[in-house]
């Protein structure tokens, strides 16, 4: 099926094959229409310009010596409408939420409010400074410790670290949290971590960064944790499990009370990566399932925009057991206001006794222009509003599954998906085309492929993340779509997609040339 | 609820397809025991004009530094922006855009990169740059952890000079790996101190310019004895204007260079997001932390943009990536791309040298009140040794309408530093600014 100009679906075109007559059209200067060439800002002969209005001052620098920059430095300047122009058309060569559904897999694509943005720009918010002197932050500790309050809530656990600067940087804080907590119960000895084979690269790649050995579980047939292979696997020598819940086949881990009792039993903690938390929040805390630390992706759950790759922030939640260990600074509240305690010296006061951080992840506090995004969010949608959140993402994702699964082959059939959709390549077998194919042929038709390859235990894996944010008249639209491409593929149109995109603004670039001569910055 | 698009009707109809009664039928994977009836305990649905009016109420509870004279600096640094920056990066194809893995549809951002790659590199003085970390601090722990990489070695010693709170980072990391840190004495210039700790075991020296108490140092010393002693020198700059002015760490010999890049583009945000800066020389690429972007070409042989070089990453090498990062800081690093290039070389100088003379002139009017300044060489920032404790005086002074710096203390309890005061001064402090910290500084100390 494809669609008319008003988006209406029209019978399939019976063309046996591709003919793109914009693609074989070249203009005379290789622009196309409003998407224009844009060259680098180093291609102009004259870096003598500038887009800001400063004198010229003199200055006497004697007492700086040698220290003084007497090379050109290179960087070229534009002023402001060149500055203007070059980054309007950069950017419309850019797929974004605002755009189109974004369906990546494990990566929550949402709705990014506008109201977070103009909040996180309050000159009381945005302009202030990390050393200011408590007395004159109060307003920013009160929202630190409110949007502490709120993801411990939620969690259902009693402690929570915000300074991590994105999902992985939690995860390292949750694993140094697990380290010194073994430490300090003379169980040094732990070097293991045991992690499936569907987790996240992440996983693997955070407890090697910190020393430990890495030891993969097993899955069972229905796209879970392996228990028994886990059972076997847990010894004296663990110090932690990584589980990702829901996990990276968007589904429930059915057994993760009896993983983290079995895990609790061996002596290990359980660390569960909660990338996937928007499926479950406001329904199910993971304080409930037995997790001594998650961190929650602030930019996946709670909106806060993606940016082109960041930035992030990963506050992490911590059990009792892990409370003690959690790294400077903190907020605490002393009745008529909030302190911040950034030494370990500032917590021999009685109340912080038990208090053993194991350090610190970063200058200053932490990412407050998501914290405050985030909170803005939370307030927004209220304990029912993020509980709908929850139904609503895995209800839109198990949508798509059951339109396309007469079509698409699915791993795991068996019952009702999370908050993404998986689909495998089983499908397009002996069609010519490849998952990655059928992605790039996704673009020409206006949406941002889906996660492919990922996870890794499913051979040539599509991840379907729609979230909440997405309308049924935007999901049929977009089912219409991969229907109709379904059929191309099965009808043998292989041109389709072997050439594709026909129509983004760059063709199908070549990254081995990338890798092999990399050539990463202008000379 | 006005982000969640789907009717009553929308749900009905879609259960009906999936073929399930209730939207309890979609969480039947849950235990019994962890399944929740009703919601949490918090405050319920609210509209955008409740919203705003309780964000408002808790901004209006801190001081604005755009409402006081301001001097707090000590690795954030309040500058000022240009519109344009905030407005390019508020446009949706770049605030709502997801890391660049599509790259056909994704070349304005990657263009970005790619700039902004050539950009620090410039900087920096030095070859390579990535698209990004994190910030200052957690970069210049990336540089320590791929010293001991590149030099199979397992000590780093970190200058006297480094800000607390970047030598924190970097110990907490290091330590958790087993690399073994040597933190030279606090001392407001470093130079020979360093020299000291470096022997044949050492993998990195880790030396800030200009340092925590606002010290220009001349690091070419420092890369000698290094390099003579098969170490790398890592030069951490948390002040990325200052590079419109001094010479640059690559100039100066470093074999990698962690900076925070806040200062360009990036607003105070009370401690962040930031942007780390990241660069080295071309021998260390593939030990390199984060995202790299790499020139290329499309089928049809234009020039485009990807990301590159994969295989150190986690999503490919899983537990053997050179790092764990996944996300970086796209979106300050546009900002800063975006700022550095209206400034431009003439602009950054010019900003520079404005930052630089009123920062002098400060420095003289506290000498002539009967001051002593301790910094011996300085770009926009510089330390006072009061007669007093400075954590009293600072707050003294935040009671009479003056943000008047940062206590050593505040940083770092070090006996013999009770006293120091670092003030940063840049081109937004007006004359009256200065001779209202002149006036409460008086008046605090006595």
């Amino acid at each position: 099926m494809s669609m008319n100009s008003v988006g209406r679906p029209t019978a399939p075109e019976m063309t046996p094959d591709i003919d793109v007559t914009a693609a074989s059209f070249r203009t005379l200067l290789g622009g196309r229409g409003l998407l224009q060439n844009e060259k680098l800002i180093f291609e102009k002969d004259d870096y003598s310009r500038t887009g800001v209005d400063f004198a010229d001052v003199e200055i006497d620098a004697s007492d700086l010596d040698g220290l003084l920059r007497g090379d050109d430095l290179g960087l070229p300047g534009l002023t402001e409408p060149e500055a203007m122009r070059h980054y309007v058309r950069l950017s419309q060569k850019n797929h974004a939420i605002d755009l189109a559904l974004y369906p990546l897999g494990s990566c929550t694509m949402k709705h990014n409010p506008r109201l977070n943005e103009k909040m996180a720009r309050l000159p009381g918010l945005g302009d202030i400074h990390p050393l200011q002197p408590v007395s004159t932050v109060q307003g920013a500790l009160a929202l630190m410790d409110t949007l502490s309050h709120w993801l411990k809530t939620l969690t259902g656990m009693p402690a929570v670290a915000i300074t991590p600067k994105a999902g992985a940087h939690g995860e390292l804080c949750g694993l140094l949290a697990i380290k010194a907590a073994h430490e300090a119960k003379g169980q040094g000895h732990r070097r293991t971590v045991l992690v499936p084979t569907s987790a996240h690269g992440t996983n693997p790649a955070t407890a090697a960064f910190v020393g430990y050995q890495v030891r993969e579980v097993a899955q069972t047939e229905d796209g879970r944790v392996d228990v028994a292979d886990l059972a076997a696997k847990l010894g004296p020598d663990v110090a932690a499990i990584m589980v990702t819940n829901p996990n990276t086949c968007g589904l429930f881990e059915r057994d993760i009370i009896e993983i983290a009792r079995l895990t609790h039993a061996a002596g290990a903690y359980f660390y569960c990566d909660g990338a996937n938390f928007n499926a479950i929040v406001g329904r199910v805390r993971p304080g409930d399932l037995g997790v001594d630390a998650m961190h929650i992706n602030l930019h996946k759950t709670f909106s806060t925009p993606h940016g082109g790759g960041g930035p992030g922030a990963g506050p992490v939640v911590l059990s009792e057991a892990l409370a003690p260990f959690a790294p400077k600074p903190w907020v605490v509240s002393h009745g008529s206001g909030f302190d911040l305690i950034e030494h370990d010296e500032g917590i021999s006061a009685e109340n912080f006794g038990r208090q053993k951080p194991f350090g610190r992840m970063c200058a200053f506090h932490g990412q407050m222009g998501m914290f405050i995004r985030a909170l803005t969010y939370m307030l927004s949608h209220g304990a029912d509003g993020l509980k709908q959140v929850a139904e609503d993402a895995v209800l839109n994702a198990n949508y798509i599954k059951a339109s396309l699964q007469d079509l698409m082959s699915v791993p795991f059939p068996d019952g009702p998906c999370m908050h993404e959709a998986l689909f495998d390549d089983e499908w397009l077998k002996d069609t010519g085309v490849t998952t990655l194919d059928f992605a790039k042929a996704m673009i020409d038709e206006g949406f941002h492929p889906m996660t492919m390859y990922f996870p890794l235990v499913v051979h040539g894996a599509m991840l379907i993340e729609p979230t909440e944010t997405e309308s049924k008249d935007e999901l049929d639209r977009f089912i219409a779509t991969l229907r109709a491409l379904a059929g191309a593929a099965r009808a043998g149109e292989v041109a389709r997609f072997k050439g594709a995109p026909y129509l983004a603004p760059a063709k199908r670039l070549d990254e081995t040339r990338a890798a092999r001569q990399p050539r990463l910055s202008y000379s | 609820m006005r982000y969640l698009p789907l009717s009553a009707h929308d749900r009905a109809d879609m259960l009906d397809k999936i073929g399930v009664a209730t939207i309890d039928d979609l969480f039947v994977d849950v235990p019994q025991p962890a399944r929740r009836a009703g919601t949490v305990d918090l405050p319920t649905v609210a509209g955008e004009m409740e919203v705003e009016a309780q964000l408002q109420s808790l901004a209006a509870q801190n001081v604005s530094p755009a409402n006081v004279p301001f001097f707090i600096g000590a690795g954030a640094y309040r500058h000022h922006i240009p519109s344009t920056v905030d407005h390019i990066i508020q446009r949706s194809e770049f605030l709502t855009s997801y890391t660049p893995y599509q790259p056909e549809i994704a070349q304005g951002t990657l263009q970005v990169l790619f700039e902004f790659q050539s950009q620090v590199a410039r900087l920096t003085g030095m070859p390579v740059a990535n698209a990004s970390l994190y910030d200052g601090s957690t970069a210049a722990a990336e540089g320590v952890l791929m010293a001991t990489r590149v030099t199979r070695r397992n000590k780093a010693v970190l200058s006297g000079g480094l800000h607390p709170h970047y030598r924190e980072t970097v110990e907490t990391l290091a330590h958790a790996v087993g690399i073994k840190t040597e933190a030279c004495a606090v001392a407001v210039d470093h130079e020979a101190d360093v020299l000291q700790h470096i022997d044949a075991d050492t993998a990195c020296v880790v030396v800030q310019t200009p340092n925590v108490f606002g010290t220009a140092t001349d690091v070419r010393k420092i890369a000698e004895a290094a390099q003579a002693a098969g170490a790398l020198l890592i030069v951490v700059v948390t002040e990325a204007m200052s590079l419109g002015l001094l010479k640059s760490p690559g100039e100066m010999g470093a074999d990698v260079v962690a900076v925070e890049g806040q200062s360009i583009g990036v607003p105070l945000s009370y401690g962040g997001p930031y942007v780390g800066l990241f660069a080295a020389k071309e021998k260390y690429l593939r030990q390199m932390p984060g995202r790299l972007c790499g020139e290329t070409v499309d089928a049809d042989g234009e020039r485009g943009f990807v990301l590159t070089l994969s295989t150190r990453e986690q999503h490919i090498r899983r537990d053997k990536a050179t790092s764990n990062i996944c996300t970086n800081s796209g979106l300050c690093a546009l900002a800063f791309s975006v700022h550095m290039s209206l400034l431009g070389e003439t602009g950054l100088k010019r900003v520079a040298k404005i930052n630089y003379a009123k920062a002098h002139q400060l420095k003289d009017q506290l000498v002539s009140a009967g001051f002593e300044i301790v910094t011996p060489r300085f770009f926009n920032e510089f330390t006072v040794k009061l007669p007093k404790p400075a954590t009293p005086v600072v707050e003294a002074m935040a009671a009479r309408g003056v943000l008047g710096g940062v206590p050593f203390a505040r940083l770092q309890n070090e006996p013999g530093f009770e006293n120091d005061l670092i003030l940063a001064v840049t081109e937004t402090v007006s004359e009256a600014d200065m001779a209202a910290l002149v006036i409460a500084l008086k008046e605090a100390v006595q």
